[in-house]
C-alpha cells in the first residue's frame, strides 16, 4: 500500500507534571487502531516541566511520534489555552482520529474543540474498532444507563474524536528503548485565558476511586455511618479505594466524591466489592466495565448478584469482618 | 444580570425502550421527567439570585410537552422560559443541540452565564455545556460544585476533579456545568406555581431562531449511530452461601483465595 493514511493521535494527561495512567491505556487503545489502518501512532502533550525521560517514556511504550507543547499557561488545564493548543496541532497535523481519556479534563475539553474544528465526538467509549479502508472509526458506549450499546460513527467529518473510558482497557508496558519522534515546542502565544485557577486543594483521600485498582463500594446495607469502621478496615487491608451508593451519600455518612453511578463517578477497577448494596440500574451505570466484580447480600435475589462473578450471601456484618482477618492473616503467610 | 439555564426533559431511565433501527430514543408512552442533574442547575441558579440580582431565563430544546419541564421549573422559581421546538431538531446529536441552544441564547441576548446540568441521563454525554460555550467563544468550567463569591463581572467557583477541588475565577460570559454537590434542589413553591399559571412560554422554531435546517437534525449531525446491541452478559456468578455458621468460614476463605490470587494488592 503506498497511500500514506492520517494518523491516530491521543491526548496525553499529566497532573502536576505526572504523566497520568490513562495516556498509557489510551496507547494501548492507538496502537490497535493504527495497525489496523497502517499509520502512525502519534501523541499530544500540554503542560509545563516533563521530563524528556517521560516524553521517551512514552515512546518506548509504543508512540511513533510526540508533539510536546511546553507553556506555563498550559501547566493546569484551563480551556481556553487547551483548546488553542488542540487546534492547532488538528490544523498542522490533520489527524484521523483524536482519543482522550473521559477524565473531567478530557470530557471538557473534547467538546469544545469539536465544536470550534467542526467534528463529531462520542462520549466514553468503551470499545473501539477501525475500517481499514474508509478510515472510520467504529465507537461503541454505553446508552441510556448501559442497558443498550450503541455503535457510533462519524462518517463524513475529520477528525473523528472520541473520549474513552479510564480502565476500560490495560496500559502499554515499556519494553525497552524504542525509536520515535520527539517534537518539543513552546508556543510564543496563546489566548489569554479569562478563567484563572486560584488554588488546588487535594483530596484528603488516599486512594482516588477512578484511579484505585481495587474499590470496596457500601451500599444502604450498612445501616449507620459508625458500622463504616468495618469497610475502613477492609479497604485498608486491600489498599483499596472506598465508594459508595447514593443512598449512602444522601445519608451524609459518605461524601460526594465517593458516590458511583449515574450521578456519580464512573469506575472501571480491576475488582469491585460491593457490599450491602442492591444493584440499582443507577449504581450498575458507573461500576458495571469493572474487570471482578464481587458481591455481598443477604438477600439472594439482589440485582446486583446478576453481575457478579462472586456473589456471597450472607450478613455483612458477619462476612466483612471475617473476610478482612483472613486476608491480613493470610498476607502474614 | 442574566442566568440562562439549559434544561432537557428526559425519559425516565427506568422505562426508556430505543428504536432498533435509527438508534433514537423512543418517547412515546414514557413517562417524562426534568433531567434529574438539571434540578441542580436550577438550584444553582436560584441560590446566585440569592446573592446578586439577576434573572433566571430556563431554555428547552424539544417537543411541545417539554413545555411541562420549563413550567415545573418556573415553579421552583426560575423568571421566565423559552421552548426551542421544531421536527426539523429530531435525531440532533449534541453538535446540532449545542449549536440550537447556542442561537436561542444570541437571540436572547446579553447573557452573563450559562449554567447547564453536568449531563443528562438520557443521552448521558456531558458535551453540550462545553458544546455551547464553545459557539459562544467563551469560557467554561465543567464539573463545579460550589459557589464561593459572585458580582457583576466575575465570580469564583469550586471544581471537583478526580484528585481534589480546584478554585477557579471566571470573567462572565461563561458557561458552568455543575454537579451534585451543589445542594438538595429546592422543592417548587406555591408562589411558583401561580407564576406558572401567569406565564406564556414563547415557542421558538427553526425560522424564529435564523437556522439553515442542514445545520440541524440528522442532517446537521456529525455522528452517527450505526447500529445498537444488548450488551451481552459474560459474567457468570458464582453464589456461595454464607448464611449459617458452618458454611461461613469455608466461604470466606475461598473468598480471601481468590481476592489473593487476583495478586493486586
Ligand atoms: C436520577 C437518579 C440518579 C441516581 N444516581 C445514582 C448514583 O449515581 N449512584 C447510586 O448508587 N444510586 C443512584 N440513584 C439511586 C438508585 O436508584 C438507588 O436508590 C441506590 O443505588 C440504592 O442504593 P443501595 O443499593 O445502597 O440501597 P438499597 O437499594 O436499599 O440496597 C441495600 C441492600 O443492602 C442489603 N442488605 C441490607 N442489610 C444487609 C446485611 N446485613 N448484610 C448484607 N446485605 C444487606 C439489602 O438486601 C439490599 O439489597 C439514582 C437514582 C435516580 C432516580
Ligand atoms: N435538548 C436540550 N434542551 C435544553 N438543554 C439541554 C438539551 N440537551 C442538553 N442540554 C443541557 O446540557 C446538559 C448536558 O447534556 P448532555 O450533553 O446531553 O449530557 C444538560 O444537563 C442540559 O443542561
Amino acid at each position: 500500500m503506498t497511500a500514506v493514511n492520517a494518523d491516530i493521535w491521543i491526548l496525553a494527561e499529566q497532573s502536576q507534571g505526572i504523566i497520568q495512567r490513562v495516556t498509557f491505556e489510551l496507547i494501548t487503545r492507538g496502537l490497535k487502531l493504527s495497525a489496523k489502518r497502517n499509520c502512525k501512532l502519534c501523541v499530544m502533550l500540554f503542560g509545563h516541566g516533563i521530563s524528556d525521560q517521560d516524553l521517551q517514556d512514552l515512546i518506548d511504550r509504543g508512540a511513533n511520534k510526540i508533539v510536546y507543547l511546553e507553556h506555563t499557561d498550559l501547566k493546569d488545564f484551563l480551556i481556553e489555552p487547551f483548546s488553542d493548543a488542540m487546534c492547532g496541532i488538528i490544523s498542522q497535523y490533520n489527524p484521523e482520529v483524536i482519543l482522550a481519556g473521559a477524565t473531567t479534563t478530557g470530557r471538557t475539553l473534547m467538546p469544545y474543540v469539536a465544536i470550534k474544528v467542526n467534528t463529531g465526538l462520542t462520549a466514553d467509549c468503551t470499545s473501539l474498532d477501525i475500517e481499514p479502508e474508509t478510515g472510520n472509526l467504529i465507537q461503541t458506549r454505553p446508552a441510556i444507563g448501559g442497558n443498550i450499546m450503541a455503535s457510533i460513527l462519524t462518517p463524513e467529518h475529520r477528525p473523528q474524536m472520541a473520549t474513552v473510558r479510564p480502565r476500560s482497557t490495560s496500559s502499554a508496558e515499556n519494553n525497552g528503548p524504542r525509536i520515535g519522534e520527539i517534537i518539543k515546542t513552546s508556543p510564543e502565544k496563546l489566548t489569554s485565558s479569562r478563567l484563572t485557577l486560584v488554588k488546588f486543594s487535594p483530596f484528603e483521600d488516599k486512594i482516588n476511586i477512578s484511579d484505585a485498582d481495587i474499590v470496596v463500594t457500601v451500599g444502604r446495607g450498612i445501616k449507620k455511618k459508625e458500622n463504616l469502621s468495618i469497610i475502613y478496615d477492609l479497604a485498608e487491608t486491600l489498599n483499596a479505594a472506598i465508594g459508595a451508593t447514593r443512598e449512602v451519600v444522601d445519608r451524609d455518612w459518605l461524601s460526594y466524591s465517593h458516590q458511583v453511578g449515574l450521578s456519580g463517578h464512573t469506575i472501571s477497577p480491576k475488582l469491585y466489592i460491593g457490599i450491602g448494596l442492591s444493584g440499582s440500574i443507577q449504581h450498575i451505570a458507573g461500576m458495571q466495565t469493572s474487570e471482578k466484580i464481587i458481591a455481598i447480600n443477604n438477600d439472594p435475589d439482589a440485582q446486583i448478584f446478576k453481575l457478579a462473578d462472586y456473589g456471597i450471601v450472607g450478613d455483612l456484618f458477619e462476612i466483612v469482618p471475617l473476610l478482612t482477618q483472613k486476608l491480613r492473616d493470610g498476607a502474614k503467610l | 444580570m442574566r442566568i440562562i439555564l439549559p434544561i432537557k426533559q428526559v425519559p425516565e431511565t427506568r422505562k426508556v425502550r430505543m428504536d432498533e433501527k435509527t438508534g433514537t430514543v423512543i418517547r412515546e408512552g414514557v413517562e417524562s421527567i426534568i433531567n434529574p442533574l438539571d434540578l441542580y442547575s436550577i438550584e444553582f441558579a436560584l441560590k446566585i439570585k440569592e446573592h446578586i440580582k439577576c434573572e433566571i431565563i430556563g431554555i428547552s430544546m424539544g417537543p411541545e410537552k417539554a413545555e411541562v419541564a420549563l413550567k415545573e421549573a418556573i415553579a421552583m422559581g426560575i423568571d421566565s422560559a423559552r421552548l426551542i421546538s421544531d421536527r426539523a431538531f429530531a435525531g440532533s446529536d449534541t453538535w446540532a443541540t449545542s449549536y440550537v441552544l447556542y442561537k436561542a441564547i444570541q437571540k436572547i441576548g446579553n447573557v452573563d452565564l450559562v449554567i447547564c446540568g453536568e449531563r443528562a441521563t438520557d443521552g448521558d454525554t456531558g458535551q453540550v455545556g462545553p458544546g455551547i460555550a464553545a459557539f459562544m467563544d467563551i469560557p467554561v468550567v465543567t464539573y463545579v460544585s460550589s459557589l464561593n463569591n459572585i458580582c457583576p463581572e466575575y465570580c469564583t467557583i469550586d471544581r471537583t476533579i478526580e484528585h481534589g477541588h480546584e478554585t477557579l475565577k471566571t470573567e462572565f460570559p461563561a458557561v458552568l456545568t455543575v454537579v451534585k454537590e451543589i445542594g438538595e434542589p429546592r422543592l417548587p413553591t406555591l408562589k411558583g406555581k401561580i407564576q406558572v399559571k401567569n406565564t406564556v412560554i414563547p415557542h421558538w422554531n427553526l425560522n424564529d431562531l435564523g437556522i439553515e435546517a442542514n445545520k440541524v437534525g440528522l442532517k446537521g449531525s456529525p455522528t452517527r449511530v450505526m447500529k445498537i446491541f444488548r450488551p451481552q452478559v459474560t459474567r457468570e456468578c458464582k453464589l456461595l452461601y454464607a448464611d449459617d455458621e458452618p458454611k461461613m468460614e469455608s466461604t470466606v476463605n475461598r473468598l480471601a483465595k481468590s481476592i489473593r490470587d487476583m495478586e493486586l494488592f
